[in-house]
């Protein structure tokens, strides 16, 4: 026999997620829509997505999402990795250090974002791609860091112990057993920060500067003058793009070992 | 002209090692000293905690000694790291690399020695064929059951021709079918390759059958080193007594000029240079049923098993406590149970263990 059920959970459970995603639903639907009044439905067309594409504001946003996402998901890994393997052994002080890393996870991100603008502001450094980079290499590096380390723990010391014994020294060992091991959840840690850097808007609206956008931006910008079915089109995009991303690193994060 | 005699594989000298700090610390290895002969079938016997593998671990140079010092040949290593002594090991857990075929896994310490590839593709294939596991050179570790992944560690570990193969209960993972099978294996395997075997278990028998020499470890120290026949004929400790195998204990008092006194008033013959309270040991099978009134103690019969080969009697002793019995001949009458008999106890069986 079943368990015993609650009466109802199915019911429940399709409210919730009808709660959930009905208006990332509408959204993708108004996507196809002929008309130019993104809300009234006249008929299908993909007509959006082929301007999407040929609009050089877009691109050139685009561009610059992918730059920043690309050069801060790089450098947030590396500094993951790095921190994943010195707090790897227990000492004095460790859970303070991961407190510390995974900060970025809690603070607001707008007091963030106004704190580091002010900074910026008062060092003289210039707003733009640069700054931008900086910044979100900074609260990706929590997303890195948390599969890493995961991973990390998951791979047992006895086989750096066997490298050992086999006469790989500490440097032969890291290359040839720890990090093949650990190679998933790097790619894993990357991916994350990548679709994170990608999605952000607070952080890069306030450290754009003049004259640059990225895909957030540019959303937020188009929709004060009105919302457009383009506006639905390249949302779509980047929800396919945050999807597919989000699951692979899910995937890499439980390859078998 | 007088011959040098060679150096021992593996020599300890007074070593000791600590975990913890300060009120913490736990003293895991006390003092131990024992040299291993080239050649030979070592093993370091004792229950779980006594140290044994801590011991290992020293040998491979994953551990550091607080003192003391640990020679490998002749050559002094304390101070070596792991990947700097001639000596290999097979991990309780296997540790096989799960990214690596079988045969890369064979042939990774031969990379990191240099070896040349023709060379490596050769050695690796003689150590995979001396385990029979040339068919799963392709495989990774995760394709294979864990008897065939106790034979690439054996031949991962056996590739780079060590002075010394350390193995820490390598056998545990394994059904008891298999763990018979691979103990001749392995016993077959160390006469063949000519290597000394450091071997560490828990499991008495295993000891017994596989080693040359067996060091009893307790607490951190040796009890008693010696072969087997000797550990389990003349134990030298109660506590080793009572490890190996099965063994009726009765204590009394040492009387002058030999013989003791037992707590129930019987004097038993056995000799002995001890004085003050001691514990006589008696192996099962050294005893024998005799008519009540004609032997040494007096028991009531509680229960009887048939085992194929013997039968094992259990005894109920007037004064309290059990006595364990094995006669060789199941075909010979036994008496019922609940039945009074005699128990003659040789004097030469009698084993007189300080307390």
């Amino acid at each position: 026999m079943s368990p015993r059920r609650f009466p109802f959970t199915r019911e429940t459970a399709l409210l919730v997620l009808a709660y959930l995603y009905v208006p990332v639903a509408v959204l993708i639907v108004y996507s196809f829509n002929a008309n130019r009044t993104a809300t009234v439905w006249t008929h299908a067309s993909v007509d959006w997505y082929g301007r999407i594409l040929v609009n050089p504001s877009i691109q050139a946003a685009a561009w610059n999402s992918l730059v920043i996402a690309v050069c801060a998901a790089t450098a947030a890994t590396v500094l993951a990795l790095l921190a994943a393997l010195a707090t790897r052994r227990a000492f004095l002080g460790r859970g303070a250090s991961e407190a510390v890393l995974n900060m970025p996870l809690i603070l607001p991100e707008i007091v963030v974002a106004v704190a580091t603008l002010i900074l910026f502001v008062s060092l003289g450094v210039k707003l733009g791609l640069g700054a931008m980079v900086a910044a979100h290499t900074a609260f990706c590096i929590p997303f890195a860091y948390l599969p890493i380390r995961a991973r990390l723990e998951g791979i047992s010391g006895t086989y750096e112990e066997a490298a050992h014994d086999l006469y790989a020294n500490r440097v032969r060992t890291f290359r040839r057993v720890t990090m093949p091991l650990l190679w998933p959840g790097v790619m894993a840690g990357f991916t994350l920060a990548f679709v994170t850097s990608l999605d952000d808007f607070l952080t890069s609206f306030f450290l754009a500067g003049p004259g640059m956008t990225t895909l957030p931006v540019y959303i937020f910008s188009a929709i004060r003058a009105g919302i457009s079915p383009e506006i639905n089109a390249i949302s779509a995009v980047m929800l396919v793009v945050s999807v597919l991303l989000v699951s692979l690193s899910f995937f890499l994060g439980r390859l078998r070992r | 002209m007088t011959q040098v005699p060679p150096s021992p594989a593996v020599s300890i000298r007074t070593v000791s090692k600590s975990f913890g700090k300060g009120i913490y610390a736990f003293r895991v290895l006390d003092d131990v000293s024992l040299d291993i002969g080239r050649r030979e079938f070592f093993t370091l016997l004792g229950p779980s905690g006594c140290g044994k593998t801590t011991l290992l671990r020293l040998i491979a140079g994953f551990e550091t000694a607080d003192s003391g010092a640990i020679a490998i040949e002749g050559e002094d290593v304390t101070a070596r790291p792991p990947f700097h002594r001639p000596v290999n090991t097979v991990f309780q857990s296997y540790a096989l690399f799960p990214h690596l075929t079988v045969e890369q896994n064979v042939a990774f310490a031969l990379e990191e020695q240099g070896m040349a590839r023709d060379a490596i593709r050769r050695r690796v294939g003689e150590a995979l064929e001396m385990m029979r596991m040339g068919a799963f050179a392709r495989r990774r570790p995760a394709e294979l059951s864990g008897g065939q992944q106790q034979r690439v560690a054996l031949a991962r570990a056996l590739a780079p021709r060590p002075r010394v193969l350390l193995l820490d209960e390598p056998l545990s993972a394994l059904d008891l079918k298999l763990r018979k099978e691979m103990q001749i294996e392995l016993k077959m395997l160390q006469e063949e390759a000519g290597i000394t075997f450091l071997f560490v278990t828990h499991d008495q028998e295993e000891a017994l059958t596989l080693s040359d020499r067996v060091a009893v470890m307790q607490s951190g120290r040796i009890l008693q080193m010696g072969s087997p026949r000797e550990i389990y004929e003349a134990p030298t400790h109660r506590f080793v007594a009572d490890f190996i195998g099965d063994i009726n204990l009765l204590d009394g008092e040492a009387l002058p000029g030999g013989g003791v006194r037992l707590d129930s008033g019987t004097v038993l013959p056995a000799a002995h240079a001890a004085s003050g309270r001691v514990t006589v040991a008696i192996r099962p099978e050294r005893a024998r049923l005799v008519p009540a009134g004609t032997g040494a103690l007096e028991a009531t019969l509680v229960h009887s098993a048939y085992l194929g080969t013997a039968m094992l009697h259990k005894l109920e002793l007037p004064v309290g406590g059990t006595f364990l019995l094995r006669q060789s001949d199941p075909a010979e009458a036994a008496p019922e149970a609940g039945r009074r008999v005699g128990l003659s106890l040789p004097g030469e069986a009698l084993r007189v263990l300080a307390q």
